[in-house]
């Protein structure tokens, strides 16, 4: 508890350096050369150069967009319905909404299937009402409900805190002041929810962008995706190719970041239940 | 009109719930049938096949003692780290909180690929220990942010006194600092063990061959079997204890901080 009890934090910061700086190092080193120890650019412009790999990037885009609006978009209401809920009863289904999300992962991928399935219950379901068949699993839709389905709490938790900590009289300020529900939305409620929305954001869409479980799990093997794609150089220990791929990935984590800096900082602990 | 909007917000949050937990009521209620996808009548088939399933079994225990390790090992570390941090001059201590949280920001796989790269280089091949250095790498900031603001809370006169009536500072740490800053130990903890048995990708990357988690198992052996009925006894199981833990924290919170409460009224009498 004295000035030399900095020294406590010794093991940590070796820890820190070894295990976390000098990885990103050794990635950036890879990315950077080639086979010979030769430096070069061309494990990065190999990466958005090959066809094959711009196909795979434009679907993780599409793919991570569509997750995110989808998210927010349902997360959004749900923030502002909680809100209303009687005290004690809010952090009781703060709790219902994030406790699935601690079901193990690989689960979570096999219990969707089982109601995808070509003969799940979904097409259960279907068949049992008189409609055809529908399907969904190992296709694009599947990967998607796939992504929806667990990075929701990420979206939830910091856009509910920050909705849940809007100031009522400012509200009620807003309609003395004539404007009408919508307007106080608007103009109000919304801008002062943004850090959260913002936070919610870079919380799933730095995730799905780079998944490659998800796209296997439920894509079958037909969703390539870029995460799918550094998967597939490592397993072949094709690891410049690799790491080159996953500095752009790298890129769009830091540019996300750093767009969302200011909302971040208020709202990082989002992910954590206490 | 006002009721009518209640009702409304009523039905959007059942509904969310409803999809939410449609999987997991699912794969409970199948656990217990006898068919792999149709109710057939309460049976235990799929637990009974659960555990004599050796690879199955042996996956879910290394997960366990996975978590277990890493969890107690970044405790530990994450705790100690704390002190020091608290020592430390402010513009040290938030460059250093910025680097350490970097695994919490970047993509996971970017994380994993990462460690495998520097142990390949290093070591040469993965094994049991970069999958436990992997794994205490991972679950550190959690113990860490949870820890901080309780070692932050602590009034250091206490300590001091302890240290003025004789106390060694070994001593004062275990007997005073301690158990007042164990709530939030116990919590990173528990948190450092559900993140480290839920992870999937960091594990890909740097176990070593012949080994596997449960999620590595499941993923590895999915295409080619399946989904096996053990899964559902297992998501079962699974769920049961993550509901319990999350029930421990929270009562563990509500605990400390009636007890924060009621010492700060003390306090002012």
């Amino acid at each position: 508890m004295t000035k030399k009890s900095v020294w406590l934090s010794g093991p940590y910061l070796a820890w820190i350096v070894g295990f976390i700086v000098l990885p990103l190092l050794t990635i950036l080193y890879y990315g950077l050369t080639d086979t010979e120890g030769g430096l070069t650019l061309g494990n990065v412009i190999g990466a958005v150069a090959d066809p094959l790999n711009i196909k795979a990037l434009g679907l993780t885009l599409l793919l991570a967009t569509l997750a995110t609006v989808i998210c927010l978009g349902l997360a959004y209401p749900l923030a502002l319905c909680l809100t209303k809920l009687k005290m004690k009863k809010k952090s009781f289904f703060i709790f219902l909404f994030i406790l699935p999300m601690w079901m193990n992962f690989m689960l979570q991928m096999v219990a969707i299937n089982t109601i995808l399935e070509d003969n799940g219950v979904i097409n259960a379901v279907l068949t049992f009402i008189g409609l055809p068949k529908l399907h969904i699993a190992n296709t694009f839709g599947a990967v998607l409900i796939g992504m929806v389905y667990d990075y929701f709490p990420f979206m939830l938790l910091p856009v509910y805190n920050a909705v849940s900590r809007i100031d009522g009289d400012l509200i009620n300020a807003s309609k003395d002041l004539g404007a009408n529900s919508f307007k106080t939305f608007l103009y109000v409620s919304f801008p002062l929810s943004l850090p959260g929305v913002i936070s919610g954001i870079t919380m799933v869409f730095i995730p799905a962008v780079s998944d490659f479980a998800i796209a296997q799990m439920l894509g079958g093997g037909k969703i390539q995706l870029i995460g799918n794609i550094v998967e597939m150089n490592f397993t072949k220990g094709q690891y410049h190719t690799g790491s080159g791929l996953a500095l752009i990935l790298m890129a769009f984590v830091m540019l996300s970041s750093l767009l969302t800096k200011d909302g971040a900082e208020n709202e990082g602990g989002g992910m954590i239940v206490s | 009109m006002k009721t009518l909007f209640s009702g409304l917000r009523k039905t959007y949050i059942g509904l969310i719930l409803a999809l939410l937990y449609s999987p997991v009521v699912l794969m409970i209620v199948l656990s217990f049938s006898e068919s792999k996808t149709k109710w057939t009548g309460f049976s235990l088939v799929k637990y009974q096949a659960l555990f004599q399933n050796e690879r199955v079994m042996d996956a879910f225990i290394t997960s366990i003692l996975l978590a277990l390790l890493s969890a107690a090992v970044a405790t530990v570390l994450g705790t100690v780290a704390c002190i020091g941090l608290l020592a430390m001059k402010k513009r040290l201590r938030s460059t250093v909180n910025a680097v350490a949280n970097i695994p919490l920001l970047n993509a996971d796989i970017v994380t994993g690929f990462s460690l495998m790269l520097f142990f390949a280089a290093i070591v040469g091949r993965m094994s049991h220990a970069t999958l436990f250095i992997s794994h205490v790498t991972l679950v550190l900031p959690y113990v860490v942010l949870n820890v901080y603001p309780k070692l932050c809370q602590f009034d250091r006169s206490i300590y001091d006194a302890a240290l003025d009536l004789g106390a060694s500072p070994v001593q004062a740490f275990f007997k005073v600092l301690l158990p007042d800053v164990f709530p939030g130990l116990l919590t990173g903890f528990l948190l450092a063990l559900t993140i480290s048995m839920d992870d999937f990708t960091i594990t890909y990357f740097t176990k070593g061959r012949g080994l596997d988690t449960l999620s590595t198992y499941i993923y590895n052996t999915y295409h080619i079997k399946g989904i096996l009925p053990e899964y559902y006894a297992l998501a079962t199981i699974l769920f049961v204890g993550v509901l319990l833990m999350i029930l421990l924290i929270q009562a563990i919170n509500v605990r400390s901080a009636a007890r924060g409460v009621s010492a700060k009224a003390q306090g002012t009498k």
